[in-house]
C-alpha cells in the first residue's frame, strides 16, 4: 500500500478554504487545518458581540468548517508575532490597514514550520486568483510561495490550473485535472462547487477575514496610535476597537459606549481595567474611559453617557462611576445636547 | 489518570480554546482537564474543538459568571 500523504490547510472559516480542503480530501489526502488568531480576526468571537450580527447561531466558523469536513483544526495564537507584520509590512497596506501580502506570507511561513514539525507533506489554501486585490494576484501569488519558504509545497486547489505545477502534482499525489481554475471576484464557481459537495449554511464573510480590511476599524486603530504617540498595541486594545461607539473629545481620553446589550456585556469584562460609568436613574449603556482623563473630562463623559441613556431628555441623570481601584462615586448631570458632540469626536 | 486545571477566566474566545488545546497537547489519554472561563462562547467552542480532536466533554457547569468545562483527553493522545 502506498503511504497516505498529508496536507495542512489554512482554514479561515469561509467557504473557499472549505472547498479547497474537500477537493484535496477527495484525492485521498489526509488533511488537517490550522487557523491563526492575530487578534484582528472577525471569526472566533462566538458571542458575536452585537445582537444584529447574530443572525446565525453562535459558532466559531473555522471549527464549524473543520467539523463538517471531519478534520482536526489547530488554532494558533500569533498575536505577538503578528505585531511586526502589521507595524512594518514590507509590501505595505491594502485599502485600509490590511497588510494582506505580508500577512499571507507570514501565515504560509508558519504553516511551513508546522509541516516540518509534524511531518506533513504540503500546504493548501483556498485562494482564488484575482479575488483579493493585494495577495491573490497572478504576480503576487508566487511572491507568497517564494518568500514564505513554501515554494512548490504550496498548493491552491481552487486555482491550481492557472499556476505553475507544484510538487504534490509532480509527484503524482494529486491530479492537476482534478483541481480548478477559478479566478476573479465572482463567487459563482465557488457556489456551484459548494452545491456539488452538498455544503449549505457556510459563512460568507464580506470584505475579508479580518477587521483590518474595515475602514471604520482602521480609523479607530489609527486614532489610538496617534493619541498614544506609539503604534504598539495589546490584545485588549484591538479587541475593544471591535465594539461600541468610540468618542474622543480630546487627545488625552476616549470614551467607549456600548450600543446594545451584547456590547455592554462585552465591555463589562473590562470594568476592572478602566474607569467605567453607568446610569442609575435611567436605563442606559456602559461607558469605559480610556486614557488619562482629568476631573472635568469625567464630568463631560458623564454628560455624554446621559445623552445616550433613556434619560436623554431628562433634566438630571444620576451616574455611578467606578475607578480601577473599585471606588464608586455618584454624580448628577444634565445630558449634553447632541449638537454639543461634534462629528469629529466620533472616531 | 490525573486531573489538571486551567484558568481561562477573563480571556475572550478563541483564547480559552487555544489555551485548552495547548494544555491538552501535553496530556496522556484518560487525563482530565477542567477549564474555568468567563466568555460564554467557550461553552460552544471548547466542545466543538474537542469533537474534531476526539476528546470528550464530561460536563459543562454554568455558575453565576463562570463556566467550567471538564474534558477527558481522548485517543489522539494515546
Ligand atoms: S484580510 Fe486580514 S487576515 Fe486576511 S490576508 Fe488580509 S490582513 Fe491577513
Amino acid at each position: 500500500m502506498t503511504q497516505q500523504h498529508k496536507a495542512v490547510a489554512l482554514v479561515s472559516g469561509g467557504l473557499d478554504s472549505m472547498l479547497a480542503v474537500k477537493v484535496i480530501q477527495e484525492q485521498g489526502i489526509h488533511v488537517e487545518g490550522i487557523n491563526f488568531f492575530t487578534g484582528f480576526c472577525v471569526e472566533g468571537h462566538t458571542h458575536a458581540i452585537r445582537k444584529k450580527d447574530r443572525v446565525k447561531p453562535k459558532r466559531n466558523n473555522a471549527l464549524w468548517v473543520a467539523e463538517q469536513l471531519g478534520i482536526k483544526l489547530h488554532i494558533i495564537d500569533v498575536i505577538e508575532e503578528y505585531k511586526d507584520i502589521l507595524l512594518n509590512p514590507k509590501y505595505g497596506y491594502g485599502a485600509n490597514l490590511n497588510p494582506c501580502l505580508d500577512c499571507k506570507k507570514f501565515m504560509v511561513h508558519k504553516a511551513v514550520e508546522w509541516i516540518q514539525k509534524k511531518g506533513f507533506d504540503f500546504i493548501i489554501t483556498g485562494e482564488v486568483m484575482g479575488q483579493r486585490p493585494m495577495s491573490q494576484r497572478k504576480d503576487t501569488m508566487p511572491v507568497v510561495a517564494k518568500e514564505s519558504g513554501a515554494d512548490d509545497l504550496l498548493l491552491r486547489p481552487l486555482c491550481a490550473k492557472l499556476l505553475p505545477e507544484t510538487k504534490p502534482e509532480r509527484e503524482g499525489w494529486i491530479k492537476r485535472e482534478n483541481m480548478y481554475d477559478f479566478s476573479g471576484r465572482s463567487r459563482k464557481p465557488q457556489m456551484a462547487l459548494a452545491q456539488k459537495f452538498g455544503f449549505t449554511d457556510y459563512a460568507q464573510p464580506a470584505g475579508g477575514c479580518c477587521f483590518l480590511t474595515d475602514a471604520s476599524y482602521s480609523a479607530k486603530l489609527t486614532d489610538l496610535w496617534k493619541a498614544r504617540g506609539d503604534r504598539n498595541y495589546e490584545l485588549d486594545d484591538v479587541m475593544l476597537l471591535k465594539v461600541g461607539r468610540h468618542i474622543r473629545p480630546a487627545e488625552n481620553f476616549k470614551l467607549i459606549i456600548g450600543r446594545e446589550e451584547g456590547e455592554n456585556n462585552f465591555l463589562s469584562g473590562y470594568k476592572k481595567q478602566f474607569i467605567n460609568m453607568h446610569t442609575v436613574s435611567h436605563r442606559g449603556p456602559l461607558l469605559l474611559v480610556d486614557g488619562t482623563p482629568e476631573k472635568k473630562d469625567l464630568e463631560l463623559a458623564a454628560q455624554i453617557l446621559a445623552r445616550y441613556s433613556q434619560g436623554r431628555d431628562a433634566d438630571e441623570v444620576t451616574i455611578e462611576m467606578t475607578d480601577q481601584g473599585g471606588v464608586t462615586t455618584s454624580m448628577v448631570v444634565k445630558p449634553i445636547a447632541m449638537e454639543s458632540i461634534p462629528e469629529k469626536w466620533h472616531v | 489518570m490525573a486531573k489538571h486545571n486551567l484558568d481561562a477566566r477573563g480571556l475572550l474566545c478563541p483564547m480559552p480554546v487555544i489555551r485548552a488545546q495547548n494544555a491538552i497537547a501535553d496530556l496522556p489519554q484518560g487525563d482530565v482537564l477542567e477549564v474555568v472561563c468567563t466568555d460564554p462562547g467557550a461553552a460552544h467552542d471548547i466542545p466543538a474543538w474537542c469533537r474534531v480532536h476526539g476528546h470528550s466533554i464530561l460536563e459543562i457547569k454554568q455558575k453565576k459568571d463562570e463556566l467550567v468545562v471538564i474534558i477527558e483527553v481522548g485517543e489522539a493522545n494515546a
